[in-house]
Protein backbone atom coordinates (compact mmCIF):
# COMPACT_ATOMS: atom_id res chain seq x y z
CA UNK A 1 0.00 0.00 0.00
CA UNK A 2 0.99 3.68 -0.75
CA UNK A 3 2.14 5.54 2.39
CA UNK A 4 3.50 9.21 3.12
CA UNK A 5 7.34 8.66 3.71
CA UNK A 6 9.54 10.84 5.15
CA UNK A 7 13.07 11.93 3.43
CA UNK A 8 14.56 13.68 6.70
CA UNK A 9 17.39 15.01 4.74
CA UNK A 10 15.32 17.29 2.36
CA UNK A 11 13.04 18.63 4.37
CA UNK A 12 13.45 22.62 4.59
CA UNK A 13 10.90 23.31 7.34
CA UNK A 14 8.88 25.46 5.18
CA UNK A 15 6.04 24.22 6.95
CA UNK A 16 3.88 24.19 3.54
CA UNK A 17 2.62 20.41 4.30
CA UNK A 18 0.83 22.09 7.15
CA UNK A 19 -1.19 24.41 5.16
CA UNK A 20 -1.61 22.26 2.28
CA UNK A 21 -3.40 19.61 5.25
CA UNK A 22 -5.11 22.40 6.64
CA UNK A 23 -6.65 24.24 3.21
CA UNK A 24 -7.57 20.16 2.17
CA UNK A 25 -9.41 19.50 5.18
CA UNK A 26 -11.08 22.98 4.69
CA UNK A 27 -12.35 21.95 1.65
CA UNK A 28 -12.53 25.65 0.11
CA UNK A 29 -11.28 26.72 -3.41
CA UNK A 30 -8.60 28.79 -2.33
CA UNK A 31 -5.95 29.13 0.34
CA UNK A 32 -6.06 32.39 1.08
CA UNK A 33 -9.92 32.87 1.86
CA UNK A 34 -9.45 29.45 3.56
CA UNK A 35 -6.92 30.15 5.68
CA UNK A 36 -6.84 33.91 6.59
CA UNK A 37 -6.17 34.73 10.13
CA UNK A 38 -7.11 31.20 11.46
CA UNK A 39 -4.63 28.69 13.60
CA UNK A 40 -4.11 26.07 11.63
CA UNK A 41 -4.86 22.48 12.64
CA UNK A 42 -3.05 19.73 10.57
CA UNK A 43 -2.59 16.50 10.33
CA UNK A 44 1.22 16.79 9.64
CA UNK A 45 3.51 18.28 11.98
CA UNK A 46 6.89 19.67 11.23
CA UNK A 47 9.08 18.95 14.15
CA UNK A 48 11.89 21.06 14.44
CA UNK A 49 15.16 21.75 16.74
CA UNK A 50 18.81 22.01 16.76
CA UNK A 51 18.97 22.27 12.79
CA UNK A 52 17.13 19.04 12.47
CA UNK A 53 13.31 19.32 10.59
CA UNK A 54 10.76 16.80 9.15
CA UNK A 55 7.11 16.02 8.96
CA UNK A 56 4.96 13.87 10.98
CA UNK A 57 1.93 12.40 9.98
CA UNK A 58 -0.22 8.78 10.89
CA UNK A 59 1.60 5.81 9.93
CA UNK A 60 -1.12 3.78 8.50
CA UNK A 61 0.62 1.18 10.59
CA UNK A 62 0.05 -2.70 9.60
CA UNK A 63 -0.91 -3.50 13.26
CA UNK A 64 -2.91 0.10 14.42
CA UNK A 65 -3.00 0.35 17.90
CA UNK A 66 -5.20 3.29 17.89
CA UNK A 67 -7.93 1.03 16.45
CA UNK A 68 -7.13 -1.33 18.58
CA UNK A 69 -7.69 0.65 21.44
CA UNK A 70 -10.43 3.18 20.98
CA UNK A 71 -13.44 2.16 23.54
CA UNK A 72 -15.59 3.47 20.74
CA UNK A 73 -15.44 1.85 17.89
CA UNK A 74 -14.31 5.45 15.75
CA UNK A 75 -11.54 3.90 14.51
CA UNK A 76 -11.32 1.71 11.78
CA UNK A 77 -9.08 0.04 8.84
CA UNK A 78 -10.71 0.92 5.30
CA UNK A 79 -8.39 -0.67 2.26
CA UNK A 80 -5.64 -0.15 4.69
CA UNK A 81 -6.30 3.42 5.59
CA UNK A 82 -6.76 4.12 9.38
CA UNK A 83 -9.94 6.22 9.50
CA UNK A 84 -11.68 8.31 12.14
CA UNK A 85 -15.43 8.45 12.57
CA UNK A 86 -15.87 11.93 14.16
CA UNK A 87 -19.72 11.46 14.70
CA UNK A 88 -18.69 8.36 16.79
CA UNK A 89 -15.82 9.73 19.17
CA UNK A 90 -16.53 9.93 22.40
CA UNK A 91 -13.13 12.76 22.77
CA UNK A 92 -11.88 9.95 25.94
CA UNK A 93 -8.20 9.96 23.78
CA UNK A 94 -7.48 6.31 24.49
CA UNK A 95 -6.19 6.55 20.96
CA UNK A 96 -3.42 9.40 22.01
CA UNK A 97 -2.26 7.19 24.57
CA UNK A 98 -1.73 3.71 22.02
CA UNK A 99 -0.30 5.92 19.11
CA UNK A 100 3.69 5.48 19.27
CA UNK A 101 4.21 8.56 16.86
CA UNK A 102 1.58 11.07 18.42
CA UNK A 103 -0.03 11.04 15.26
CA UNK A 104 -3.42 11.21 16.17
CA UNK A 105 -4.70 14.37 18.35
CA UNK A 106 -7.66 16.09 19.64
CA UNK A 107 -9.34 18.68 17.39
CA UNK A 108 -10.65 21.62 18.00
CA UNK A 109 -14.47 20.26 18.92
CA UNK A 110 -12.82 17.67 21.11
CA UNK A 111 -13.17 14.34 18.31
CA UNK A 112 -9.60 13.20 17.42
CA UNK A 113 -8.10 14.53 13.98
CA UNK A 114 -5.49 12.69 12.43
CA UNK A 115 -4.49 12.16 8.90
CA UNK A 116 -6.42 10.02 6.26
CA UNK A 117 -4.47 9.96 3.10
CA UNK A 118 -6.66 13.04 1.88
CA UNK A 119 -8.93 9.68 0.57
CA UNK A 120 -12.26 12.17 2.12
CA UNK A 121 -10.97 15.21 0.39
CA UNK A 122 -9.37 14.40 -3.15
CA UNK A 123 -8.21 11.29 -4.98
CA UNK A 124 -4.65 10.31 -5.61
CA UNK A 125 -1.72 11.99 -3.99
CA UNK A 126 -2.05 13.86 -0.51
CA UNK A 127 -1.85 17.56 -0.43
CA UNK A 128 0.93 17.46 1.50
CA UNK A 129 3.06 15.59 -0.55
CA UNK A 130 1.74 17.05 -3.67
CA UNK A 131 2.43 20.53 -2.33
CA UNK A 132 6.27 19.64 -0.89
CA UNK A 133 8.55 21.59 -2.98
CA UNK A 134 12.10 19.59 -2.38
CA UNK A 135 10.46 16.14 -2.16
CA UNK A 136 10.87 15.23 1.66
CA UNK A 137 7.83 13.65 1.60
CA UNK A 138 6.84 11.21 -0.89
CA UNK A 139 3.93 9.20 -1.36
CA UNK A 140 4.97 5.45 -2.61
CA UNK A 141 4.74 1.56 -1.49
CA UNK A 142 8.29 0.96 0.17
CA UNK A 143 7.12 -2.27 2.87
CA UNK B 1 -12.61 -25.74 11.82
CA UNK B 2 -15.40 -24.62 14.74
CA UNK B 3 -15.07 -21.69 16.86
CA UNK B 4 -16.97 -20.85 19.82
CA UNK B 5 -16.96 -17.61 21.52
CA UNK B 6 -18.10 -16.66 24.28
CA UNK B 7 -18.77 -13.10 25.37
CA UNK B 8 -19.71 -10.25 23.58
CA UNK B 9 -17.54 -7.47 24.57
CA UNK B 10 -13.89 -6.17 22.41
CA UNK B 11 -12.30 -9.59 23.82
CA UNK B 12 -15.36 -11.47 21.94
CA UNK B 13 -14.99 -8.78 19.09
CA UNK B 14 -11.03 -9.08 18.53
CA UNK B 15 -11.52 -12.51 18.41
CA UNK B 16 -13.86 -12.66 15.50
CA UNK B 17 -11.24 -10.49 13.85
CA UNK B 18 -8.30 -12.07 14.52
CA UNK B 19 -9.92 -15.37 13.42
CA UNK B 20 -11.14 -13.68 10.05
CA UNK B 21 -7.48 -12.69 9.18
CA UNK B 22 -6.54 -15.95 8.15
CA UNK B 23 -9.89 -18.29 8.39
CA UNK B 24 -12.41 -17.08 5.95
CA UNK B 25 -13.94 -20.32 6.32
CA UNK B 26 -14.39 -21.59 10.02
CA UNK B 27 -17.80 -21.32 11.18
CA UNK B 28 -18.07 -18.83 14.46
CA UNK B 29 -20.61 -18.94 17.05
CA UNK B 30 -20.75 -16.26 19.17
CA UNK B 31 -22.66 -16.37 22.69
CA UNK B 32 -24.02 -13.03 24.50
CA UNK B 33 -25.54 -13.31 27.64
CA UNK B 34 -26.49 -9.63 26.87
CA UNK B 35 -29.01 -9.49 24.32
CA UNK B 36 -27.87 -6.42 22.66
CA UNK B 37 -25.39 -5.79 19.20
CA UNK B 38 -22.01 -5.10 20.37
CA UNK B 39 -21.62 -1.99 22.10
CA UNK B 40 -18.99 0.31 23.94
CA UNK B 41 -19.75 -0.92 27.48
CA UNK B 42 -17.64 2.46 28.10
CA UNK B 43 -19.78 4.77 26.39
CA UNK B 44 -23.06 4.03 29.03
CA UNK B 45 -21.84 7.18 30.88
CA UNK B 46 -21.90 9.31 27.63
CA UNK B 47 -25.25 7.35 26.79
CA UNK B 48 -26.49 9.38 29.96
CA UNK B 49 -24.90 12.54 29.65
CA UNK B 50 -26.26 12.91 25.88
CA UNK B 51 -22.97 12.63 24.09
CA UNK B 52 -23.84 9.86 22.57
CA UNK B 53 -27.41 7.17 21.80
CA UNK B 54 -27.83 3.61 21.19
CA UNK B 55 -26.95 3.76 17.85
CA UNK B 56 -23.45 5.20 17.99
CA UNK B 57 -22.31 3.10 20.87
CA UNK B 58 -22.48 -0.16 18.59
CA UNK B 59 -18.77 -1.03 18.91
CA UNK B 60 -18.86 -2.36 15.32
CA UNK B 61 -21.61 -1.72 12.51
CA UNK B 62 -24.90 -3.52 12.05
CA UNK B 63 -23.59 -5.83 9.91
CA UNK B 64 -20.46 -7.18 11.29
CA UNK B 65 -21.70 -10.33 12.28
CA UNK B 66 -23.17 -11.05 8.95
CA UNK B 67 -20.10 -9.67 7.24
CA UNK B 68 -18.12 -12.08 9.35
CA UNK B 69 -19.80 -14.87 8.98
CA UNK B 70 -20.76 -15.52 12.76
CA UNK B 71 -23.42 -17.08 13.75
CA UNK B 72 -24.59 -14.54 16.51
CA UNK B 73 -26.76 -15.85 19.59
CA UNK B 74 -28.09 -12.98 21.51
CA UNK B 75 -29.32 -13.11 24.69
CA UNK B 76 -27.39 -16.86 24.80
CA UNK B 77 -25.48 -17.60 28.09
CA UNK B 78 -23.15 -20.12 28.64
CA UNK B 79 -23.73 -22.15 31.63
CA UNK B 80 -20.89 -24.81 31.95
CA UNK B 81 -17.95 -26.26 30.00
CA UNK B 82 -17.74 -29.97 29.36
CA UNK B 83 -14.09 -29.98 28.14
CA UNK B 84 -14.21 -33.67 26.90
CA UNK B 85 -16.68 -33.77 24.72
CA UNK B 86 -15.48 -30.28 23.79
CA UNK B 87 -18.81 -28.74 24.31
CA UNK B 88 -20.40 -24.97 25.91
CA UNK B 89 -23.60 -25.88 27.72
CA UNK B 90 -26.19 -23.61 27.14
CA UNK B 91 -29.39 -22.59 28.38
CA UNK B 92 -31.00 -23.72 25.46
CA UNK B 93 -28.57 -26.91 24.86
CA UNK B 94 -25.19 -26.83 23.49
CA UNK B 95 -22.59 -26.01 21.19
CA UNK B 96 -19.81 -27.96 20.10
CA UNK B 97 -16.41 -26.48 19.33
CA UNK B 98 -12.56 -27.16 18.30
CA UNK B 99 -11.55 -23.86 20.00
CA UNK B 100 -13.45 -21.93 22.57
CA UNK B 101 -12.73 -18.72 23.53
CA UNK B 102 -14.09 -17.45 26.94
CA UNK B 103 -14.55 -13.54 27.00
CA UNK B 104 -16.81 -13.63 29.94
CA UNK B 105 -15.97 -10.26 31.02
CA UNK B 106 -16.51 -9.28 34.48
CA UNK B 107 -19.41 -8.60 36.74
CA UNK B 108 -19.93 -5.45 39.94
CA UNK B 109 -18.74 -6.95 42.99
CA UNK B 110 -21.12 -5.71 45.62
CA UNK B 111 -19.11 -6.04 49.38
CA UNK B 112 -21.44 -7.16 51.57
CA UNK B 113 -23.09 -4.12 53.47
CA UNK B 114 -25.54 -4.17 56.21
CA UNK B 115 -29.69 -2.81 55.23
CA UNK B 116 -28.26 -3.12 51.87
CA UNK B 117 -31.48 -4.95 50.86
CA UNK B 118 -33.48 -2.05 52.86
CA UNK B 119 -32.68 0.30 50.15
CA UNK B 120 -35.01 0.48 47.63
CA UNK B 121 -33.64 1.90 44.55
CA UNK B 122 -30.11 0.91 43.80
CA UNK B 123 -28.05 0.53 40.69
CA UNK B 124 -24.67 -1.48 39.79
CA UNK B 125 -23.18 0.27 36.70
CA UNK B 126 -21.57 -1.90 34.44
CA UNK B 127 -24.15 -2.82 31.89
CA UNK B 128 -26.05 -0.72 28.42
CA UNK B 129 -29.43 -1.71 30.84
CA UNK B 130 -27.92 -0.85 33.93
CA UNK B 131 -27.69 2.61 32.64
CA UNK B 132 -31.04 2.66 31.19
CA UNK B 133 -32.44 1.93 34.48
CA UNK B 134 -30.93 4.10 36.26
CA UNK B 135 -31.71 6.84 34.07
CA UNK B 136 -35.35 5.90 34.74
CA UNK B 137 -34.95 6.05 38.30
CA UNK B 138 -33.51 9.57 38.16
CA UNK B 139 -35.77 12.52 38.96
CA UNK B 140 -34.25 16.44 39.00
CA UNK B 141 -34.77 15.69 42.80
CA UNK B 142 -32.69 12.61 43.03
CA UNK B 143 -30.22 12.68 45.92
CA UNK B 144 -27.66 9.95 44.46
CA UNK B 145 -25.11 8.34 46.50
CA UNK B 146 -22.66 6.88 44.97
CA UNK B 147 -20.07 4.41 46.43
CA UNK B 148 -16.84 3.75 44.69
CA UNK B 149 -14.67 6.74 43.49
CA UNK B 150 -12.76 4.88 41.05
CA UNK B 151 -12.94 4.94 36.96
CA UNK B 152 -16.68 3.54 36.69
CA UNK B 153 -18.33 5.21 40.39
CA UNK B 154 -17.04 8.62 38.58
CA UNK B 155 -17.69 8.16 35.46
CA UNK B 156 -21.36 7.50 36.85
CA UNK B 157 -21.41 10.26 38.27
CA UNK B 158 -20.02 13.07 35.01
CA UNK B 159 -22.90 10.70 33.29
CA UNK B 160 -25.83 11.50 35.58
CA UNK B 161 -24.45 15.16 36.50
CA UNK B 162 -27.70 17.15 34.91
CA UNK B 163 -30.08 14.66 35.49
CA UNK B 164 -30.31 14.58 39.08
CA UNK B 165 -30.17 16.89 41.99
CA UNK B 166 -26.86 15.83 44.00
CA UNK B 167 -24.42 13.54 44.09
CA UNK B 168 -22.35 12.24 47.14
CA UNK B 169 -19.12 9.71 46.56
CA UNK B 170 -18.03 7.53 49.67
CA UNK B 171 -14.71 5.71 49.13
CA UNK B 172 -12.81 3.22 51.60
CA UNK B 173 -9.49 4.80 49.94
CA UNK B 174 -7.76 8.08 51.33
CA UNK B 175 -8.17 9.66 47.66
CA UNK B 176 -10.02 9.27 44.85
CA UNK B 177 -9.43 6.82 41.20
CA UNK B 178 -6.47 5.21 43.51
CA UNK B 179 -6.08 2.87 40.98
CA UNK B 180 -4.80 5.11 38.60
CA UNK B 181 -3.81 8.42 40.12
CA UNK B 182 -1.46 9.18 42.72
CA UNK B 183 -1.99 11.49 46.17
CA UNK B 184 -0.98 14.66 44.21
CA UNK B 185 -3.05 14.13 41.16
CA UNK B 186 -5.96 12.87 42.73
CA UNK B 187 -6.45 16.00 44.63
CA UNK B 188 -6.62 18.04 41.11
CA UNK B 189 -9.25 15.88 39.68
CA UNK B 190 -11.00 15.84 43.07
CA UNK B 191 -11.10 19.56 42.71
CA UNK B 192 -12.35 19.76 39.92
CA UNK B 193 -15.27 17.03 40.44
CA UNK B 194 -16.27 19.55 43.41
CA UNK B 195 -16.10 22.49 41.60
CA UNK B 196 -19.02 20.34 39.39
CA UNK B 197 -20.61 19.95 42.47
CA UNK B 198 -19.76 16.22 43.52
CA UNK B 199 -19.16 15.92 47.31
CA UNK B 200 -16.64 13.17 48.37
CA UNK B 201 -16.42 11.04 51.41
CA UNK B 202 -12.67 9.31 51.42
CA UNK B 203 -11.11 7.21 53.83
CA UNK B 204 -14.76 6.33 54.98
CA UNK B 205 -17.37 3.65 54.42
CA UNK B 206 -21.08 2.46 54.87
CA UNK B 207 -21.72 1.00 58.08
CA UNK B 208 -25.42 0.61 57.36
CA UNK B 209 -28.21 1.60 55.53
CA UNK B 210 -31.54 2.18 56.89
CA UNK B 211 -33.89 2.57 53.49
CA UNK B 212 -33.45 5.98 52.64
CA UNK B 213 -30.31 6.95 54.76
CA UNK B 214 -26.91 5.89 54.80
CA UNK B 215 -25.02 5.20 57.95
CA UNK B 216 -20.74 6.06 57.85
CA UNK B 217 -17.82 4.89 59.77
CA UNK B 218 -17.33 8.39 60.90
CA UNK B 219 -20.66 8.84 62.14
CA UNK B 220 -22.24 10.83 59.55
CA UNK B 221 -25.49 9.99 58.16
CA UNK B 222 -26.46 10.88 54.50
CA UNK B 223 -30.18 10.53 52.91
CA UNK B 224 -30.41 9.59 49.72
CA UNK B 225 -33.00 8.63 47.11
CA UNK B 226 -30.83 6.98 44.20
CA UNK B 227 -27.80 3.79 45.52
CA UNK B 228 -25.02 2.67 42.80
CA UNK B 229 -22.10 0.34 43.91
CA UNK B 230 -19.53 0.78 41.77
CA UNK B 231 -16.66 -0.69 44.02
CA UNK B 232 -14.71 -2.77 41.78
CA UNK B 233 -15.37 -6.09 39.49
CA UNK B 234 -14.75 -9.34 39.65
CA UNK B 235 -13.87 -11.84 37.06
CA UNK B 236 -15.92 -14.35 35.08
CA UNK B 237 -14.58 -17.10 35.13
CA UNK B 238 -16.79 -19.90 36.32
CA UNK B 239 -16.73 -21.21 33.45
CA UNK B 240 -13.10 -22.15 33.07
CA UNK B 241 -12.39 -22.76 37.05
CA UNK B 242 -15.52 -25.57 37.06
CA UNK B 243 -13.95 -26.94 34.44
CA UNK B 244 -9.99 -26.93 36.03
CA UNK B 245 -9.16 -24.55 34.87
CA UNK B 246 -6.58 -22.76 36.20
CA UNK B 247 -7.65 -19.57 37.41
CA UNK B 248 -6.38 -16.51 39.91
CA UNK B 249 -8.84 -13.80 40.39
CA UNK B 250 -8.70 -14.23 36.30
CA UNK B 251 -8.81 -17.03 34.37
CA UNK B 252 -4.72 -17.89 33.87
CA UNK B 253 -3.32 -17.44 30.37
CA UNK B 254 -0.05 -17.17 28.77
CA UNK B 255 1.34 -15.31 26.15
CA UNK B 256 -0.87 -16.79 23.66
CA UNK B 257 -4.05 -16.28 25.56
CA UNK B 258 -4.56 -20.15 26.03
CA UNK B 259 -6.06 -21.42 29.52
CA UNK B 260 -5.02 -24.48 30.65
CA UNK B 261 -7.30 -26.17 29.52
CA UNK B 262 -6.80 -28.08 26.12
CA UNK B 263 -8.35 -25.58 23.06
CA UNK B 264 -9.87 -23.07 25.21
CA UNK B 265 -8.64 -19.77 25.57
CA UNK B 266 -8.99 -16.84 27.45
CA UNK B 267 -9.43 -12.93 27.17
CA UNK B 268 -9.99 -9.68 28.09
CA UNK B 269 -11.49 -8.65 31.50
CA UNK B 270 -11.88 -12.32 32.71
CA UNK B 271 -8.11 -13.27 32.01
CA UNK B 272 -5.32 -13.00 34.02
CA UNK B 273 -1.85 -12.58 32.15
CA UNK B 274 1.45 -11.19 32.77
CA UNK B 275 1.90 -7.05 33.08
CA UNK B 276 4.79 -6.76 31.13
CA UNK B 277 5.86 -3.71 32.92
CA UNK B 278 5.87 -5.48 36.56
CA UNK B 279 6.16 -8.67 35.37
CA UNK B 280 3.59 -9.47 37.52
CA UNK B 281 0.41 -12.10 37.18
CA UNK B 282 -2.81 -9.54 37.41
CA UNK B 283 -6.14 -8.77 35.17
CA UNK B 284 -6.06 -5.53 33.21
CA UNK B 285 -9.53 -4.40 32.94
CA UNK B 286 -9.28 -2.20 30.07
CA UNK B 287 -10.51 -1.62 27.01
CA UNK B 288 -7.41 -1.78 24.79
CA UNK B 289 -5.84 -4.87 26.51
CA UNK B 290 -9.53 -6.94 25.95
CA UNK B 291 -9.04 -5.96 22.42
CA UNK B 292 -5.83 -6.59 21.53
CA UNK B 293 -6.07 -10.36 24.36
CA UNK B 294 -8.82 -10.79 21.83
CA UNK B 295 -7.11 -10.89 19.17
CA UNK B 296 -4.44 -12.60 19.89
CA UNK B 297 -6.47 -15.39 21.12
CA UNK B 298 -8.32 -15.22 17.79
CA UNK B 299 -5.04 -15.44 15.65
CA UNK B 300 -3.83 -18.70 17.73
CA UNK B 301 -7.26 -19.91 17.55
CA UNK B 302 -7.03 -19.91 13.88
CA UNK B 303 -3.87 -21.59 13.98
CA UNK B 304 -1.67 -18.62 14.00
CA UNK B 305 1.80 -18.12 16.45
CA UNK B 306 0.58 -14.83 18.10
CA UNK B 307 1.80 -13.46 21.03
CA UNK B 308 0.23 -10.97 23.20
CA UNK B 309 3.58 -9.83 25.58
CA UNK B 310 2.74 -5.96 25.89
CA UNK B 311 0.14 -5.74 28.34
CA UNK B 312 0.37 -2.78 30.38
CA UNK B 313 -2.30 -0.58 32.51
CA UNK B 314 -3.06 1.84 30.06
CA UNK B 315 -6.35 4.67 29.88
CA UNK B 316 -7.68 7.65 29.18
CA UNK B 317 -10.12 9.31 30.94
CA UNK B 318 -11.60 12.68 31.16
CA UNK B 319 -14.32 14.49 33.42
CA UNK B 320 -16.32 17.45 32.83
CA UNK B 321 -13.71 18.40 30.32
CA UNK B 322 -10.04 17.74 32.38
CA UNK B 323 -8.19 15.37 30.28
CA UNK B 324 -6.06 12.65 31.90
CA UNK B 325 -4.04 9.91 30.53
CA UNK B 326 -1.68 7.46 32.73
CA UNK B 327 0.08 4.31 31.57
CA UNK B 328 2.35 1.59 33.44
CA UNK B 329 3.91 1.72 37.07
CA UNK B 330 4.11 4.24 39.23
CA UNK B 331 7.82 2.70 40.29
CA UNK B 332 11.61 4.48 40.48
CA UNK B 333 12.51 7.83 40.15
CA UNK B 334 10.45 10.45 38.69
CA UNK B 335 10.68 13.55 36.87
CA UNK B 336 7.96 16.04 37.41
CA UNK B 337 6.46 19.48 35.80
CA UNK B 338 3.75 21.35 36.51
CA UNK B 339 1.80 24.49 35.47
CA UNK B 340 -1.85 26.05 35.92
CA UNK B 341 -4.48 22.54 35.33
CA UNK B 342 -0.77 20.76 34.20
CA UNK B 343 0.33 17.91 35.99
CA UNK B 344 3.08 15.47 34.13
CA UNK B 345 5.18 12.51 36.42
CA UNK B 346 6.92 10.14 34.46
CA UNK B 347 8.54 6.97 36.64
CA UNK B 348 11.64 5.87 35.47
CA UNK B 349 14.60 2.97 36.49
CA UNK B 350 16.61 0.91 35.24
CA UNK B 351 17.13 2.71 32.08
CA UNK B 352 13.56 2.63 31.10
CA UNK B 353 10.54 4.45 31.63
CA UNK B 354 8.10 2.23 34.41
CA UNK B 355 4.95 4.55 33.48
CA UNK B 356 3.22 8.10 33.58
CA UNK B 357 0.56 10.52 34.59
CA UNK B 358 -0.52 13.29 32.75
CA UNK B 359 -3.25 15.90 33.30
CA UNK B 360 -4.00 18.47 30.90
CA UNK B 361 -1.89 18.46 28.32
CA UNK B 362 -2.19 14.91 26.89
CA UNK B 363 -0.97 15.40 23.33
CA UNK B 364 1.50 12.75 21.96
CA UNK B 365 1.01 10.91 25.17
CA UNK B 366 1.64 8.15 23.19
CA UNK B 367 5.02 8.34 22.18
CA UNK B 368 5.72 7.88 26.17
CA UNK B 369 3.47 4.53 26.11
CA UNK B 370 5.40 3.36 23.43
CA UNK B 371 8.57 3.91 25.62
CA UNK B 372 7.32 1.91 28.00
CA UNK B 373 6.41 -0.66 25.70
CA UNK B 374 9.79 -1.26 23.67
CA UNK B 375 11.34 -0.76 27.02
CA UNK B 376 13.45 1.85 25.20
CA UNK B 377 16.75 2.15 26.62
CA UNK B 378 16.57 6.10 28.16
CA UNK B 379 21.16 6.20 27.50
CA UNK B 380 20.14 6.09 23.93
CA UNK B 381 17.87 9.12 23.61
CA UNK B 382 17.68 12.36 24.89
CA UNK B 383 15.89 11.90 27.75
CA UNK B 384 16.36 15.33 29.42
CA UNK B 385 14.68 16.19 25.88
CA UNK B 386 11.92 13.91 25.87
CA UNK B 387 10.72 14.68 29.21
CA UNK B 388 9.48 18.02 28.75
CA UNK B 389 7.84 17.38 25.61
CA UNK B 390 7.13 14.03 23.76
CA UNK B 391 8.03 13.90 19.89
CA UNK B 392 10.59 11.80 17.84
CA UNK B 393 13.48 14.23 17.84
CA UNK B 394 15.21 12.78 21.04
CA UNK B 395 15.33 9.44 19.28
CA UNK B 396 18.20 10.63 16.71
CA UNK B 397 17.76 10.33 12.52
CA UNK B 398 18.64 6.55 12.73
CA UNK B 399 15.75 5.58 14.60
CA UNK B 400 13.29 8.01 13.05
CA UNK B 401 14.41 6.71 9.69
CA UNK B 402 12.77 3.63 11.28
CA UNK B 403 9.59 5.32 12.06
CA UNK B 404 9.14 7.82 9.10
CA UNK B 405 11.04 6.31 6.21
CA UNK B 406 10.18 2.46 6.38
CA UNK B 407 13.70 1.88 6.71
CA UNK B 408 13.80 -1.70 8.52
CA UNK B 409 15.08 -2.05 11.86
C1 LIG C 1 -18.84 2.46 33.14
C2 LIG C 1 -17.57 1.86 32.60
C3 LIG C 1 -16.61 2.71 32.06
C4 LIG C 1 -15.44 2.17 31.56
N1 LIG C 1 -14.54 3.04 31.01
C5 LIG C 1 -13.41 2.56 30.47
C6 LIG C 1 -12.49 3.43 29.83
O1 LIG C 1 -12.69 4.64 29.76
N2 LIG C 1 -11.37 2.91 29.29
C7 LIG C 1 -11.12 1.57 29.34
O2 LIG C 1 -10.10 1.14 28.82
N3 LIG C 1 -11.98 0.71 29.93
C8 LIG C 1 -13.11 1.17 30.50
N4 LIG C 1 -13.99 0.30 31.09
C9 LIG C 1 -13.65 -1.12 31.14
C10 LIG C 1 -14.00 -1.84 29.85
O3 LIG C 1 -15.35 -1.64 29.56
C11 LIG C 1 -13.70 -3.32 29.96
O4 LIG C 1 -12.35 -3.50 30.27
C12 LIG C 1 -14.02 -4.06 28.67
O5 LIG C 1 -15.35 -3.92 28.30
C13 LIG C 1 -13.68 -5.54 28.82
O6 LIG C 1 -13.99 -6.21 27.65
P1 LIG C 1 -14.34 -7.76 27.65
O7 LIG C 1 -14.63 -8.10 26.24
O8 LIG C 1 -13.30 -8.51 28.36
O9 LIG C 1 -15.64 -7.90 28.56
P2 LIG C 1 -17.06 -7.20 28.48
O10 LIG C 1 -17.04 -5.96 27.69
O11 LIG C 1 -17.53 -7.12 29.87
O12 LIG C 1 -17.93 -8.25 27.69
C14 LIG C 1 -18.26 -9.49 28.25
C15 LIG C 1 -19.49 -10.00 27.58
O13 LIG C 1 -19.69 -11.36 27.94
C16 LIG C 1 -21.04 -11.61 28.17
N5 LIG C 1 -21.13 -12.77 29.06
C17 LIG C 1 -20.77 -12.86 30.35
N6 LIG C 1 -20.98 -14.10 30.81
C18 LIG C 1 -21.46 -14.82 29.78
C19 LIG C 1 -21.89 -16.17 29.62
N7 LIG C 1 -21.82 -17.04 30.61
N8 LIG C 1 -22.34 -16.56 28.41
C20 LIG C 1 -22.42 -15.67 27.37
N9 LIG C 1 -22.04 -14.40 27.48
C21 LIG C 1 -21.57 -13.98 28.66
C22 LIG C 1 -21.56 -10.33 28.76
O14 LIG C 1 -22.95 -10.20 28.54
C23 LIG C 1 -20.76 -9.29 27.99
O15 LIG C 1 -21.44 -8.91 26.82
C24 LIG C 1 -15.19 0.79 31.62
C25 LIG C 1 -16.15 -0.05 32.17
C26 LIG C 1 -17.33 0.46 32.66
C27 LIG C 1 -18.35 -0.46 33.24
S1 LIG D 1 -2.75 7.07 14.41
FE1 LIG D 1 -0.80 6.23 15.18
S2 LIG D 1 -1.26 4.09 15.78
FE2 LIG D 1 -2.94 4.81 14.47
S3 LIG D 1 -2.37 4.09 12.44
FE3 LIG D 1 -1.63 6.23 12.63
S4 LIG D 1 0.48 6.04 13.35
FE4 LIG D 1 -0.48 4.03 13.66
S1 LIG E 1 -10.87 9.75 21.38
FE1 LIG E 1 -12.39 9.03 19.89
S2 LIG E 1 -11.20 7.89 18.34
FE2 LIG E 1 -9.88 8.14 20.17
S3 LIG E 1 -10.20 6.25 21.37
FE3 LIG E 1 -11.66 7.78 22.17
S4 LIG E 1 -13.54 7.40 20.97
FE4 LIG E 1 -11.87 6.39 19.87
Amino acid sequence: MKRIYVNEKWCLGCHLCEYNCAFSQSGAMDMATALKGIQIRPNIRVEEGGGICYAVSCRHCDDPLCVKGCIGGALSVKDGVITIDRDKCIHCYTCVVMCPYGAVMPSEDGAVQKCELCVKTKKGTPACVAGCPNGAIVFEERC
Amino acid sequence: MKYVIIGNGPAAIGAVEGIRKTDAAGEITLLSKEPHHTYSRPLISYLLLGKTDEEKMKYRPDGFYKENGVSFMPGVGAVSLDTENKTVKTEQGGVKYDRLLIAAGSRPFIPPMKGFETVEKRFSFMTLDDAKSLRDALTPDSRVLIIGAGLIGLKCAEGIAGLCKSITVVDLADRILSSILDRDAAAIVEAHLREHGISFHLSDSVEEFEGGTARLKSGEEIPFDVLVTAVGVKANISLASDAGGECGRGIKVNEKMETSLADVYAAGDCAEGTDSVTGQSRILALMPNAYIQGECAGRNMAGGDAVCDSAMAQNAIGFFGLHMVTAGAYEGDVYESRGENEYKKLFYKDDRLMGYIIIGDIRRAGIYTAMIRDKTPLSGIDFEMICENPSLMPFGRKRRAEMLGGVKA
